[in-house]
């Protein structure tokens, strides 16, 4: 809380410098086959009201009976945040009406979540990396979704999404700037994709976020925050923060003063704008939901959920920078997708760990972001890029042709080593071949050599040279020895 | 411990119950009258008593994660005042 203040994430206001003050509420959808408390599906979209239940709809008679998976779910993710865990959980409800919730409560936990403290190592990307404190997670549903541009004076709502189980995660007020803000949610979505128990896709909104900001001058108290509903990607994260913060700091320095409220994020217009309607319903009366009993489990279910975790991004990438000698940036590139992770595993067994991860991070990466394709949908697969890599590292190619070779597989597809046979790219290392190339470039270019002998530097026309006329693939260490020789430079 | 007639206003509103002017001083009374019934439970010495939410001595049932639910959209809106493609219509409600 009251770390060192960075001078450089301060806001310079008109009057004077200011820290913000970040902490936030991420409802991640737990990933599961049915609800939290029905039998109905969670799959994303369907004809509308047909995901639902009775249960979902609230009709009266039906109770609610919890889906074990979604406790796993919520377990597993409190062990990938190192947190407590609570073998003993109430629900509450919290009670509000809303159209698009039909019980007229929430089924949430309150006073005893599920998951206690924890804590997120996030990393920036200058190589710095810092703790954000989680406070608590809990499991609650969701609302269903209302639609409100369909007709002039009515709303349609849709409970497909009703009752779907949520994990609610807080973070502790530890962030100080909109950029690790974004760096926070950036970590989290990862680990929860690694342990599987929420796909993170925020365009489906399965990853939403509740961001309180505050600002103060640094060393005094918290000031008074807004909490800014619902921003659903991490973009939008980052820029309502920036223009929150501004809001703030420009009513001080003005000798106003901050209210307390909820407001909405407006990316198309840049600003954020006060919910009015949300400020008397704070009063959410929770109570214990008389529907559901105490949730309890041992600590053998914990250890079994724990046994089974699979490794996480911390962890996969302290290995890697150990044991393929790696740097601390490329692993974090690499451990950032469990996918991405995975395939350049495939790619560095058995090979250099380095030449792997240049050519996954630099070729392969680089184009799939050209054409906006996942890691799932790369045309080359591990074995094929493996291969590639392998024929650099035997001299069979080189890396410029490398390059071409990855393009023809990229496209055309095919083993590597038969297109290089195919294809005659393999690199010449036949030095009478080399050099009755090089001799020929010496004879014809008489004036060049007496230079070459005062000026060092022209070798590389003449190894330019030399390539052209081997069409590229002549092994380069070869040419440099035999030009040198020739060429009497040292 | 007792409520007001702000409070009384408060609480209805909340539970979006129309509460007319005449009523708010009656169920005033009988809101007090609860509370000083409940009271009772205050003369009883729970120290050392863990709050319970359940007298029943069981674990909670739990169900598999499996579909069995759905696809009966029109039973689900049947009681609906209105509809329209098996959506809930409501008077519209915006932010």
């Amino acid at each position: 809380m009251n770390a060192p203040v960075d001078p450089k994430k301060l806001i310079k206001g008109g009057l004077h410098d200011w820290e913000v003050v970040i902490g936030m509420e991420i409802h991640a959808q737990v990933t599961s086959r049915a609800k939290l408390f029905s039998g109905a599906s969670t799959s994303f979209g369907g004809e509308p009201n047909d995901h639902v239940s009775l249960v979902d709809a609230a009709m009266p008679g039906m109770l609610p009976v919890i889906n074990q998976e979604c406790v796993a779910q919520a377990v597993r993710t409190g062990l990938g945040l190192k947190a407590q865990i609570n073998l003993r959980s109430v629900f509450d409800r919290k009670n509000y009406f809303y159209p698009d919730l039909p019980q007229g409560y929430q089924i949430s936990q309150y006073k005893d979540p599920i998951v206690g403290e924890g804590e997120v190592l996030v990393d920036m990307l200058d190589g710095t990396s810092f703790t954000v404190g989680i406070e608590r997670l809990h499991l609650e549903q969701d609302a269903g979704k209302s639609l409100h541009d369909q007709d002039p004076t009515r709303s349609y709502v849709d409970l497909n999404r009703s009752g779907v189980a949520l994990m609610e995660i807080v973070s502790r007020p530890d962030l100080r700037s909109s950029d690790e803000a974004k760096a926070y949610v950036t970590k989290l979505r990862t680990i929860l994709r690694y342990l599987g128990t929420c796909d993170g896709d925020m365009e489906k909104g399965s990853l939403r976020a509740d961001v309180n900001v505050s600002v103060r001058r640094p060393g005094e108290p918290l000031g008074t925050r807004c909490e800014i509903k619902n921003v659903n990607s991490i973009r939008f994260i980052g820029q309502s923060i920036e223009t929150e913060a501004r809001r703030q700091i420009a009513i001080l320095e003005d000798g106003g003063t901050i209210d307390q409220e909820t407001r909405l994020f407006d990316p198309g217009k840049g600003e954020t704008r006060s919910m009015r309607s949300k400020e008397e319903a704070h009063d959410y009366r929770y109570f214990p939901d008389p529907d559901l009993l105490p949730l309890e489990f041992d600590q053998a279910f914990v250890d079994s959920l724990a046994e089974g975790l699979p490794e996480l991004p911390d962890a996969k990438k302290a290995r890697f920078v150990r044991d393929y000698g790696l740097s601390t940036y490329d692993a974090g590139v690499l451990v950032a997708e469990r996918a991405s992770a995975d395939y350049y595993e495939a790619v560095a067994k058995g090979r250099d760990g380095k030449a792997a991860a240049n050519w996954v991070i630099n070729e392969l990466f680089g184009r799939l972001n050209k054409e906006g394709l996942g890691i799932e949908q790369t045309p080359v697969s591990a074995d094929q890029l493996g291969a590639i890599v392998d024929l650099i590292g035997e001299g069979v190619i080189s890396g410029k042709i490398a390059k071409d070779l990855f393009e023809i597989v990229w496209s055309e597809g095919g083993d590597p080593r038969a297109v290089v046979e195919s294809r005659g790219m393999k690199q010449v290392t036949d030095t009478g071949a080399i050099e009755a190339a090089v001799d020929e470039i010496i004879a014809k270019n008489p004036d060049k050599v007496a230079q070459a002998k005062e000026k060092p530097t022209l070798l590389g026309w003449f190894v330019g040279q030399t390539m052209k006329a081997t069409g590229g693939k002549a092994n380069p260490a070869a040419v440099n020895a035999l030009l040198k020789a020739k060429l009497g430079i040292e | 411990m007792s409520v007001d007639e702000k409070t009384v206003r408060r609480i209805a509103h909340l539970a979006r119950i129309a509460v007319t002017d005449e009523e708010v001083g009656p169920l005033g009374a009988e809101l007090n009258d609860i509370l000083a019934f409940v009271e009772q439970l205050g003369t009883v010495d729970v120290s050392g008593v863990e709050p319970m939410t359940s007298v029943l001595p069981m674990a909670m049932k739990k169900r598999e994660d499996a579909v069995t639910e759905g696809g009966r959209a029109i039973d689900v809106v049947a009681n609906a005042p209105e509809t329209e493609d098996h959506y809930f219509l409501v008077p519209k409600v915006v932010e």
